[in-house]
């Protein structure tokens, strides 16, 4: 791209400082850009629940009765709440980790092959990884919630 | 802006961004094949899943030295996404810098409870 050529035409708008909460909402997305910023989401998420994870795994593996607690925290609830919200906890960690996972396998895959790195695949990829993670989040959430 | 894109990018001195991109991947694979490993265990046990089951599985020395190292390798994943998502959007200094400080006790508080709770089986 030379200089030349940008100097002649209208000068695009430059966009610095972008705000979150005044720029982010106007920009139109695509597929795989909603599968992008779910990931940086995602990822957030993990990072604001881990002591509730790190939790969940001590009482799990300590001893049976710390492991009766763990199960009574999402059977009759903890802390004031019921076991039923703190199994939406447990469902939204569960998504989080299956869409981060999925669409940076997806990263690694495009980091890795040449064919991948285009428009079509990044559609295409990009619906194969909301509907599986999305899938596979409803699958472990009706085991969760005991519907089968 | 300096032109410093494509082939005239700066890719020596430090920072240039190469270790970090690196290295999240290959912690990134580290923690995916953990996973499978982790999930196969769960799979492949015979009988019910309880209690036995589950503290049997990072009982074994080994499964306690790799689950110590993903702990380690989940620090640096996870500081270099935060950091990441603090410097597209947080631009006042002050609370930038606030922010990773309190990402980095955070994580650092996490592994900590991590590495005691593998420990003491």
């Amino acid at each position: 791209m030379s200089e030349s050529a940008t100097s002649a035409a209208k000068k695009r708008p430059e966009f610095r400082n972008i705000n979150a909460f005044t720029d982010l909402p106007t920009y139109r997305l695509p597929l795989a850009g909603i599968v992008s910023i779910l990931h940086r989401v995602s990822g957030a998420i993990m990072f604001f629940l881990m002591p509730f994870i790190i939790w969940m795994f001590d009482n799990s593996i300590s001893s049976e009765i710390s492991f009766s607690k763990f199960k009574s925290a999402f059977n009759i609830g903890m802390l004031g709440l019921p076991g039923f919200l703190w199994k939406l906890v447990a469902l939204a960690l569960v998504w989080a980790y299956l869409h981060h996972f999925i669409a940076g396998l997806r990263h690694l895959w495009m980091d890795t092959h040449h064919a991948a790195v285009s428009k079509e695949f990044g559609k295409s990829s990009a619906a194969f990884t909301l509907a599986v993670s999305i899938g596979l989040a409803l699958v472990l959430g009706a085991k969760l919630f005991g519907i089968y | 802006m300096s032109v410093n894109f494509g082939s005239k990018r700066i890719v020596v001195g430090a920072h240039y961004g190469l270790r970090d991109w690196l290295g999240q991947r290959v912690t990134a694979a580290l923690m995916a094949l953990f996973t499978a490993l982790v999930l196969a265990q769960v799979i492949f046990s015979k009988g019910p899943i309880g209690y036995d089951q589950w503290a049997g599985i990072f009982a074994a020395q080994w499964m306690k030295g790799l689950t110590f190292t993903v702990i380690l390798a989940m620090l640096f994943h996870v500081w270099l996404g935060m950091r990441d998502i603090w410097m597209d959007y947080i631009k006042p200094v002050g609370l930038r810098l606030s922010l990773q400080v309190f990402t980095i006790v955070w994580l650092l508080v996490c592994a900590g409870w991590g590495i005691q709770i593998l420990w003491r089986l």
